[in-house]
Protein backbone atom coordinates (compact mmCIF):
# COMPACT_ATOMS: atom_id res chain seq x y z
CA UNK A 1 0.00 0.00 0.00
CA UNK A 2 2.77 2.43 1.00
CA UNK A 3 4.54 1.41 -1.79
CA UNK A 4 1.68 2.73 -4.22
CA UNK A 5 1.12 5.77 -2.69
CA UNK A 6 4.86 6.31 -3.14
CA UNK A 7 4.71 5.71 -6.82
CA UNK A 8 1.27 7.96 -6.51
CA UNK A 9 2.97 10.60 -5.75
CA UNK A 10 6.35 10.24 -7.74
CA UNK A 11 3.58 10.73 -10.67
CA UNK A 12 2.05 13.31 -9.28
CA UNK A 13 5.36 15.18 -8.81
CA UNK A 14 6.06 14.61 -12.46
CA UNK A 15 2.85 16.16 -13.68
CA UNK A 16 4.11 19.08 -11.31
CA UNK A 17 6.81 19.26 -13.04
CA UNK A 18 5.12 19.40 -16.42
CA UNK A 19 3.00 22.11 -15.46
CA UNK A 20 5.72 23.77 -13.56
CA UNK A 21 7.36 24.80 -17.18
CA UNK A 22 3.88 27.08 -17.99
CA UNK A 23 4.93 30.63 -17.29
CA UNK A 24 3.55 30.70 -13.66
CA UNK A 25 3.84 34.32 -11.61
CA UNK A 26 5.60 33.91 -8.33
CA UNK A 27 3.49 35.24 -5.85
CA UNK A 28 6.52 36.26 -3.69
CA UNK A 29 9.15 37.94 -6.27
CA UNK A 30 12.91 37.16 -6.19
CA UNK A 31 13.06 40.55 -4.56
CA UNK A 32 10.54 39.66 -2.02
CA UNK A 33 12.93 37.29 -0.04
CA UNK A 34 15.53 39.12 1.37
CA UNK A 35 14.56 37.87 4.70
CA UNK A 36 13.87 33.98 3.57
CA UNK A 37 17.87 34.31 2.57
CA UNK A 38 18.81 34.45 5.87
CA UNK A 39 21.12 31.91 7.00
CA UNK A 40 18.23 31.40 10.33
CA UNK A 41 15.61 30.50 7.62
CA UNK A 42 17.94 27.86 6.80
CA UNK A 43 16.09 24.64 6.84
CA UNK A 44 19.43 22.65 7.36
CA UNK A 45 22.01 25.31 8.59
CA UNK A 46 24.39 22.68 9.82
CA UNK A 47 24.18 19.94 7.76
CA UNK A 48 28.03 17.78 9.60
CA UNK A 49 24.98 18.65 13.31
CA UNK A 50 21.93 18.07 11.58
CA UNK A 51 23.19 14.71 10.35
CA UNK A 52 24.36 13.43 13.74
CA UNK A 53 21.46 14.62 15.40
CA UNK A 54 19.30 12.47 13.12
CA UNK A 55 21.70 9.58 13.58
CA UNK A 56 21.67 9.56 17.26
CA UNK A 57 17.59 9.17 17.32
CA UNK A 58 17.78 6.55 14.50
CA UNK A 59 20.01 4.56 16.93
CA UNK A 60 17.33 5.09 19.67
CA UNK A 61 14.00 4.54 18.27
CA UNK A 62 11.51 2.68 16.18
CA UNK A 63 11.30 5.45 13.68
CA UNK A 64 13.04 6.03 10.61
CA UNK A 65 13.68 8.34 7.62
CA UNK A 66 11.59 11.05 6.86
CA UNK A 67 13.23 14.02 8.54
CA UNK A 68 15.81 16.82 7.36
CA UNK A 69 15.21 18.88 4.45
CA UNK A 70 13.45 18.00 1.65
CA UNK A 71 15.86 19.88 -0.81
CA UNK A 72 16.31 23.53 -2.04
CA UNK A 73 16.52 26.61 -0.28
CA UNK A 74 14.31 30.14 -0.50
CA UNK A 75 14.77 30.62 -4.34
CA UNK A 76 16.81 33.70 -3.51
CA UNK A 77 19.91 33.69 -6.07
CA UNK B 1 9.54 -1.53 -7.50
CA UNK B 2 12.92 0.27 -7.74
CA UNK B 3 13.08 -0.29 -11.59
CA UNK B 4 9.35 1.93 -11.53
CA UNK B 5 10.27 4.37 -8.93
CA UNK B 6 13.88 4.96 -11.39
CA UNK B 7 11.59 5.30 -14.15
CA UNK B 8 9.81 7.76 -12.68
CA UNK B 9 12.22 9.47 -11.61
CA UNK B 10 13.45 9.36 -15.01
CA UNK B 11 10.28 10.76 -16.19
CA UNK B 12 10.15 13.90 -13.89
CA UNK B 13 13.65 14.70 -14.78
CA UNK B 14 12.29 14.58 -18.59
CA UNK B 15 9.50 17.22 -17.88
CA UNK B 16 11.94 19.23 -15.60
CA UNK B 17 15.10 19.33 -17.80
CA UNK B 18 13.12 21.74 -19.81
CA UNK B 19 12.25 24.64 -17.15
CA UNK B 20 14.01 27.41 -16.94
CA UNK B 21 13.98 28.64 -13.67
CA UNK B 22 17.48 28.79 -11.48
CA UNK B 23 18.97 26.41 -8.92
CA UNK B 24 22.17 27.13 -7.29
CA UNK B 25 24.94 24.30 -6.10
CA UNK B 26 25.48 23.91 -2.15
CA UNK B 27 28.00 26.03 -0.58
CA UNK B 28 31.29 25.35 -0.54
CA UNK B 29 31.99 24.95 3.29
CA UNK B 30 34.19 22.51 5.48
CA UNK B 31 33.51 21.05 9.29
CA UNK B 32 35.17 19.58 12.05
CA UNK B 33 32.83 18.45 14.35
CA UNK B 34 33.39 16.37 17.35
CA UNK B 35 30.44 14.81 19.59
CA UNK B 36 29.90 12.81 22.42
CA UNK B 37 26.55 10.95 23.40
CA UNK B 38 26.53 9.97 27.09
CA UNK B 39 23.56 7.99 28.15
CA UNK B 40 22.08 4.71 29.68
CA UNK B 41 25.61 3.17 30.47
CA UNK B 42 26.85 3.81 26.87
CA UNK B 43 29.55 6.68 25.80
CA UNK B 44 30.38 7.29 22.41
CA UNK B 45 32.32 9.94 21.19
CA UNK B 46 34.22 11.09 17.75
CA UNK B 47 34.92 13.56 14.90
CA UNK B 48 32.85 14.12 12.12
CA UNK B 49 34.52 16.11 9.13
CA UNK B 50 32.76 17.29 6.90
CA UNK B 51 34.21 18.82 3.06
CA UNK B 52 32.14 20.47 0.35
CA UNK B 53 33.57 22.04 -2.72
CA UNK B 54 32.43 23.42 -6.27
CA UNK B 55 35.29 21.63 -8.52
CA UNK B 56 33.78 23.08 -11.64
CA UNK B 57 31.29 25.27 -13.15
CA UNK B 58 28.71 22.64 -12.59
CA UNK B 59 29.78 20.29 -10.56
CA UNK B 60 30.07 20.34 -6.39
CA UNK B 61 31.85 17.25 -4.35
CA UNK B 62 31.46 16.59 -0.97
CA UNK B 63 32.87 13.94 1.55
CA UNK B 64 32.59 12.69 4.97
CA UNK B 65 34.54 11.22 7.39
CA UNK B 66 32.89 10.18 10.55
CA UNK B 67 33.82 7.84 14.00
CA UNK B 68 32.21 6.70 16.58
CA UNK B 69 34.25 5.04 19.50
CA UNK B 70 31.61 3.19 21.09
CA UNK B 71 32.09 1.85 25.13
CA UNK B 72 29.13 0.24 26.47
CA UNK B 73 27.79 -1.16 29.80
CA UNK B 74 24.08 -0.91 28.87
CA UNK B 75 21.29 -2.04 30.67
CA UNK B 76 21.32 -4.92 28.05
CA UNK B 77 24.83 -5.54 28.14
CA UNK B 78 24.70 -5.30 32.06
CA UNK B 79 22.05 -8.02 31.90
CA UNK B 80 23.01 -10.14 29.86
CA UNK B 81 26.73 -10.11 28.38
CA UNK B 82 29.47 -7.95 29.20
CA UNK B 83 30.33 -4.63 28.81
CA UNK B 84 32.36 -3.76 25.44
CA UNK B 85 34.37 -1.24 23.35
CA UNK B 86 34.29 -1.00 19.69
CA UNK B 87 35.06 2.01 16.88
CA UNK B 88 32.63 2.20 14.15
CA UNK B 89 34.63 4.38 10.97
CA UNK B 90 31.77 5.74 8.24
CA UNK B 91 33.28 7.57 5.49
CA UNK B 92 31.27 8.77 2.39
CA UNK B 93 31.60 10.72 -0.70
CA UNK B 94 29.18 12.48 -2.98
CA UNK B 95 28.86 14.55 -5.85
CA UNK B 96 25.96 17.48 -7.19
CA UNK B 97 26.03 18.15 -11.35
CA UNK B 98 23.34 21.03 -12.07
CA UNK B 99 22.42 21.10 -15.55
CA UNK B 100 20.00 24.16 -16.34
CA UNK B 101 17.31 24.06 -13.51
CA UNK B 102 17.71 20.52 -12.43
CA UNK B 103 20.34 19.00 -9.81
CA UNK B 104 21.30 15.41 -9.74
CA UNK B 105 22.66 14.04 -7.27
CA UNK B 106 24.77 10.92 -6.59
CA UNK B 107 26.88 9.08 -3.92
CA UNK B 108 28.50 6.26 -1.80
CA UNK B 109 29.08 5.55 2.11
CA UNK B 110 30.69 3.14 3.65
CA UNK B 111 30.68 1.67 7.47
CA UNK B 112 32.10 -0.40 8.80
CA UNK B 113 32.78 -2.31 12.58
CA UNK B 114 34.17 -5.36 13.41
CA UNK B 115 31.22 -7.15 13.15
CA UNK B 116 28.92 -5.08 10.53
CA UNK B 117 29.65 -3.55 7.14
CA UNK B 118 26.93 -1.60 6.00
CA UNK B 119 27.43 -0.07 1.70
CA UNK B 120 24.72 2.31 0.12
CA UNK B 121 24.49 4.28 -2.77
CA UNK B 122 21.85 6.93 -4.19
CA UNK B 123 21.02 8.77 -6.92
CA UNK B 124 18.55 11.78 -6.57
CA UNK B 125 17.46 14.88 -8.30
CA UNK B 126 15.70 18.17 -7.43
CA UNK B 127 14.09 21.32 -9.40
CA UNK B 128 13.24 24.80 -8.60
CA UNK B 129 9.70 25.70 -10.08
CA UNK B 130 7.18 28.32 -10.55
CA UNK B 131 10.23 30.84 -10.07
CA UNK B 132 11.85 28.97 -7.55
CA UNK B 133 8.98 29.26 -5.32
CA UNK B 134 8.42 25.61 -5.21
CA UNK B 135 11.48 22.92 -4.80
CA UNK B 136 10.49 19.01 -5.55
CA UNK B 137 13.08 17.02 -5.23
CA UNK B 138 12.90 12.66 -5.54
CA UNK B 139 16.06 10.42 -4.35
CA UNK B 140 16.51 6.51 -4.43
CA UNK B 141 18.94 4.55 -2.18
CA UNK B 142 20.40 1.05 -2.15
CA UNK B 143 22.04 -0.92 0.94
CA UNK B 144 24.34 -3.78 1.35
CA UNK B 145 25.13 -5.01 4.72
CA UNK B 146 27.30 -7.91 5.93
CA UNK B 147 26.77 -9.15 9.48
CA UNK B 148 28.70 -11.09 11.32
CA UNK B 149 29.27 -12.22 15.17
CA UNK B 150 32.61 -11.78 17.28
CA UNK B 151 33.45 -14.92 18.29
CA UNK B 152 31.57 -17.35 15.71
CA UNK B 153 33.51 -17.49 12.66
CA UNK B 154 30.61 -19.68 10.77
CA UNK B 155 28.25 -16.60 11.20
CA UNK B 156 27.51 -14.67 8.38
CA UNK B 157 23.80 -13.05 7.21
CA UNK B 158 23.76 -9.93 5.06
CA UNK B 159 20.69 -7.34 4.38
CA UNK B 160 19.61 -5.72 1.20
CA UNK B 161 18.09 -2.47 1.73
CA UNK B 162 15.92 0.28 -0.36
CA UNK B 163 14.84 3.64 -0.05
CA UNK B 164 12.47 6.05 -2.03
CA UNK B 165 12.26 9.61 -0.92
CA UNK B 166 10.16 12.20 -1.96
CA UNK B 167 10.66 15.99 -0.64
CA UNK B 168 8.41 19.66 -1.73
CA UNK B 169 9.38 22.68 -0.08
CA UNK B 170 7.52 25.59 -0.84
CA UNK B 171 7.95 29.56 -0.15
CA UNK B 172 4.49 30.50 0.89
CA UNK B 173 4.67 34.33 1.84
CA UNK B 174 7.79 36.35 2.25
CA UNK B 175 8.46 35.05 5.95
CA UNK B 176 6.83 31.10 5.72
CA UNK B 177 8.83 28.15 4.18
CA UNK B 178 7.30 24.54 4.30
CA UNK B 179 8.44 21.35 3.72
CA UNK B 180 7.29 17.91 3.07
CA UNK B 181 8.86 14.48 2.75
CA UNK B 182 7.92 11.14 2.31
CA UNK B 183 10.08 8.38 2.70
CA UNK B 184 9.61 4.74 2.62
CA UNK B 185 12.45 2.27 3.03
CA UNK B 186 12.03 -1.55 2.47
CA UNK B 187 14.88 -4.31 4.19
CA UNK B 188 15.05 -7.84 3.57
CA UNK B 189 17.69 -10.14 5.27
CA UNK B 190 19.22 -10.49 9.13
CA UNK B 191 17.17 -8.18 11.02
CA UNK B 192 18.09 -8.79 14.26
CA UNK B 193 20.89 -8.09 16.65
CA UNK B 194 22.63 -11.36 17.14
CA UNK B 195 23.95 -11.37 20.33
CA UNK B 196 20.58 -10.10 21.86
CA UNK B 197 18.27 -12.31 23.83
CA UNK B 198 14.30 -12.42 25.07
CA UNK B 199 13.04 -13.71 28.43
CA UNK B 200 10.65 -16.06 29.25
CA UNK B 201 9.11 -17.26 32.19
CA UNK B 202 10.73 -20.49 33.20
CA UNK B 203 10.03 -22.13 36.74
CA UNK B 204 13.34 -23.97 36.74
CA UNK B 205 15.29 -21.59 36.84
CA UNK B 206 16.25 -19.89 40.68
CA UNK B 207 15.71 -16.45 39.24
CA UNK B 208 12.14 -17.42 37.66
CA UNK B 209 12.83 -16.58 33.76
CA UNK B 210 15.11 -17.44 31.09
CA UNK B 211 17.04 -16.20 28.27
CA UNK B 212 16.98 -17.43 24.43
CA UNK B 213 18.13 -15.62 21.24
CA UNK B 214 15.73 -13.44 19.84
CA UNK B 215 14.06 -13.74 16.50
CA UNK B 216 12.70 -10.84 13.76
CA UNK B 217 10.75 -11.48 10.34
CA UNK B 218 13.46 -11.38 7.80
CA UNK B 219 11.64 -8.37 5.96
CA UNK B 220 10.74 -5.05 7.09
CA UNK B 221 9.06 -2.05 5.28
CA UNK B 222 8.39 1.29 6.47
CA UNK B 223 6.99 4.73 5.76
CA UNK B 224 7.54 8.15 7.33
CA UNK B 225 5.67 11.34 6.54
CA UNK B 226 6.76 14.39 7.84
CA UNK B 227 5.76 18.29 7.29
CA UNK B 228 7.89 21.34 8.52
CA UNK B 229 7.61 24.79 8.85
CA UNK B 230 10.01 27.84 8.99
CA UNK B 231 8.97 31.37 10.13
CA UNK B 232 10.18 34.27 9.92
CA UNK B 233 9.32 36.87 13.34
CA UNK B 234 9.05 40.81 12.51
CA UNK B 235 12.24 41.16 14.14
CA UNK B 236 15.26 38.85 12.77
CA UNK B 237 14.42 35.73 14.33
CA UNK B 238 12.57 32.12 13.25
CA UNK B 239 10.49 30.05 14.59
CA UNK B 240 10.66 26.11 12.89
CA UNK B 241 8.34 23.57 13.64
CA UNK B 242 8.45 19.66 12.80
CA UNK B 243 5.89 16.87 12.56
CA UNK B 244 6.44 13.01 11.79
CA UNK B 245 4.15 10.16 11.47
CA UNK B 246 5.80 6.85 10.82
CA UNK B 247 4.33 3.62 10.48
CA UNK B 248 5.89 -0.21 9.61
CA UNK B 249 4.94 -3.90 8.79
CA UNK B 250 6.31 -4.73 12.37
CA UNK B 251 3.26 -2.77 14.44
CA UNK B 252 5.44 0.07 14.94
CA UNK B 253 3.67 3.65 14.63
CA UNK B 254 5.05 6.91 15.87
CA UNK B 255 4.85 10.50 16.34
CA UNK B 256 7.90 13.29 16.33
CA UNK B 257 7.00 16.63 17.33
CA UNK B 258 10.01 19.31 17.31
CA UNK B 259 9.72 22.96 18.03
CA UNK B 260 12.96 25.63 17.78
CA UNK B 261 13.46 29.15 18.02
CA UNK B 262 16.57 31.02 16.76
CA UNK B 263 17.79 34.42 17.64
CA UNK B 264 20.57 36.61 16.78
CA UNK B 265 22.48 38.17 19.24
CA UNK B 266 24.63 40.72 19.86
CA UNK B 267 25.98 41.02 16.30
CA UNK B 268 27.98 37.86 15.93
CA UNK B 269 26.14 35.48 18.85
CA UNK B 270 23.21 32.83 17.42
CA UNK B 271 21.79 31.21 19.95
CA UNK B 272 19.03 28.11 18.94
CA UNK B 273 16.44 26.75 21.29
CA UNK B 274 14.24 23.24 21.12
CA UNK B 275 12.26 20.85 22.11
CA UNK B 276 11.38 17.62 20.69
CA UNK B 277 8.87 15.22 21.34
CA UNK B 278 8.69 11.25 20.72
CA UNK B 279 6.41 8.44 20.93
CA UNK B 280 6.38 5.25 19.33
CA UNK B 281 4.48 1.90 20.32
CA UNK B 282 5.98 -1.52 20.35
CA UNK B 283 6.17 -4.30 17.79
CA UNK B 284 3.52 -6.95 16.82
CA UNK B 285 6.53 -9.45 18.02
CA UNK B 286 8.08 -7.68 21.25
CA UNK B 287 7.26 -8.52 24.54
CA UNK B 288 9.56 -8.01 27.68
CA UNK B 289 8.15 -11.02 29.00
CA UNK B 290 7.20 -13.79 27.43
CA UNK B 291 5.13 -16.79 28.73
CA UNK B 292 7.32 -20.14 27.93
CA UNK B 293 10.51 -20.96 25.85
CA UNK B 294 9.87 -20.33 21.83
CA UNK B 295 6.49 -18.70 22.57
CA UNK B 296 6.22 -17.11 19.14
CA UNK B 297 7.90 -17.91 15.68
CA UNK B 298 9.14 -13.59 16.08
CA UNK B 299 10.56 -12.67 19.27
CA UNK B 300 12.12 -9.16 20.54
CA UNK B 301 13.18 -7.87 23.57
CA UNK B 302 14.72 -5.08 22.15
CA UNK B 303 14.10 -1.62 24.00
CA UNK B 304 14.19 0.87 20.84
CA UNK B 305 10.88 -1.92 19.79
CA UNK B 306 8.96 -1.25 22.93
CA UNK B 307 6.38 1.30 24.10
CA UNK B 308 8.42 4.49 24.91
CA UNK B 309 8.55 8.14 25.13
CA UNK B 310 11.16 10.30 24.87
CA UNK B 311 12.07 14.47 25.34
CA UNK B 312 14.70 16.32 24.24
CA UNK B 313 15.26 19.66 24.97
CA UNK B 314 18.12 21.66 23.34
CA UNK B 315 20.26 24.21 23.09
CA UNK B 316 22.87 25.39 20.82
CA UNK B 317 24.93 28.86 20.50
CA UNK B 318 27.53 29.91 17.46
CA UNK B 319 29.84 32.49 17.34
CA UNK B 320 30.88 34.21 14.38
CA UNK B 321 35.07 34.33 14.04
CA UNK B 322 35.81 35.68 10.79
CA UNK B 323 32.98 38.26 9.73
CA UNK B 324 35.22 40.22 7.44
CA UNK B 325 36.64 36.89 6.17
CA UNK B 326 40.58 35.64 5.89
CA UNK B 327 42.75 34.71 3.01
CA UNK B 328 40.58 32.65 0.84
CA UNK B 329 37.70 32.33 4.19
CA UNK B 330 34.62 34.22 3.36
CA UNK B 331 33.53 33.41 7.22
CA UNK B 332 33.92 30.97 9.79
CA UNK B 333 31.93 30.19 13.08
CA UNK B 334 32.36 28.42 16.07
CA UNK B 335 29.66 26.26 17.93
CA UNK B 336 28.12 24.11 20.92
CA UNK B 337 25.17 22.50 20.70
CA UNK B 338 24.08 20.44 23.71
CA UNK B 339 20.99 18.36 23.92
CA UNK B 340 18.94 16.06 26.82
CA UNK B 341 17.48 13.31 26.00
CA UNK B 342 15.00 11.90 28.58
CA UNK B 343 13.88 8.37 27.18
CA UNK B 344 10.64 6.74 29.61
CA UNK B 345 10.02 2.93 28.30
CA UNK B 346 6.38 1.57 29.50
CA UNK B 347 6.94 -1.90 28.83
CA UNK B 348 10.59 -2.53 29.27
CA UNK B 349 11.78 -3.28 32.83
CA UNK B 350 14.84 -3.14 34.39
CA UNK B 351 16.20 -6.10 35.70
CA UNK B 352 19.26 -4.77 37.95
CA UNK B 353 17.95 -5.57 41.35
CA UNK B 354 17.19 -9.31 41.27
CA UNK B 355 14.49 -9.02 44.56
CA UNK B 356 11.22 -8.86 42.62
CA UNK B 357 8.83 -11.26 40.77
CA UNK B 358 9.41 -11.88 37.02
CA UNK B 359 7.14 -9.37 35.61
CA UNK B 360 6.87 -6.69 38.59
CA UNK B 361 10.69 -5.39 38.44
CA UNK B 362 10.56 -1.57 37.74
CA UNK B 363 9.80 -0.02 34.63
CA UNK B 364 13.14 1.59 32.76
CA UNK B 365 14.06 5.03 31.95
CA UNK B 366 17.22 6.63 31.66
CA UNK B 367 18.70 10.23 29.96
CA UNK B 368 21.44 11.27 27.68
CA UNK B 369 23.62 14.12 27.57
CA UNK B 370 24.62 14.62 23.62
CA UNK B 371 27.00 17.55 23.21
CA UNK B 372 28.99 18.90 19.99
CA UNK B 373 31.44 21.31 19.07
CA UNK B 374 31.86 22.26 15.43
CA UNK B 375 34.17 24.89 14.06
CA UNK B 376 33.12 25.54 10.32
CA UNK B 377 34.51 27.90 7.29
CA UNK B 378 33.01 28.81 4.00
CA UNK B 379 35.76 29.64 1.19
Amino acid sequence: MSMKRCVATAVVLALIGLSGCSNVEPWVKPYERDRLADPIMFFDRDPVSSAYTHHVYEAREGARGGLGSSGGGCGCN
Amino acid sequence: MARTFLCLMALATLSWLSCGHAAVLPEDRADALYHRYDGGGVTIDGPSLLVRKQVAKNVSVAANYYVDSISSASIDVVTTASAYSEKRTEMSVGADYLYNSTIFSTGYKNSDESDYTANSAYFGVSQDLFGALTNISMSYARGWDDVSRTGDSEFSEDVERHSYRLGISQILTRNLLMGMTLETITDEGFLNNPYRSVRYLDPDSERGYSYQAEIYPNTRTSTAVSVRGRYRLPYRAALHSEYRFFDDTWGIAAHTGELGYTQPVWGRWMLDLSYRYYTQTAADFYSDLFSREDAQNYMARDKELSDFDSHTLGIGVSYEILPEGWRFFEKGNLSVRYNYIYFDYENFRDLRDDGNAPGTEPLYNFSANVVQFFFSVWF
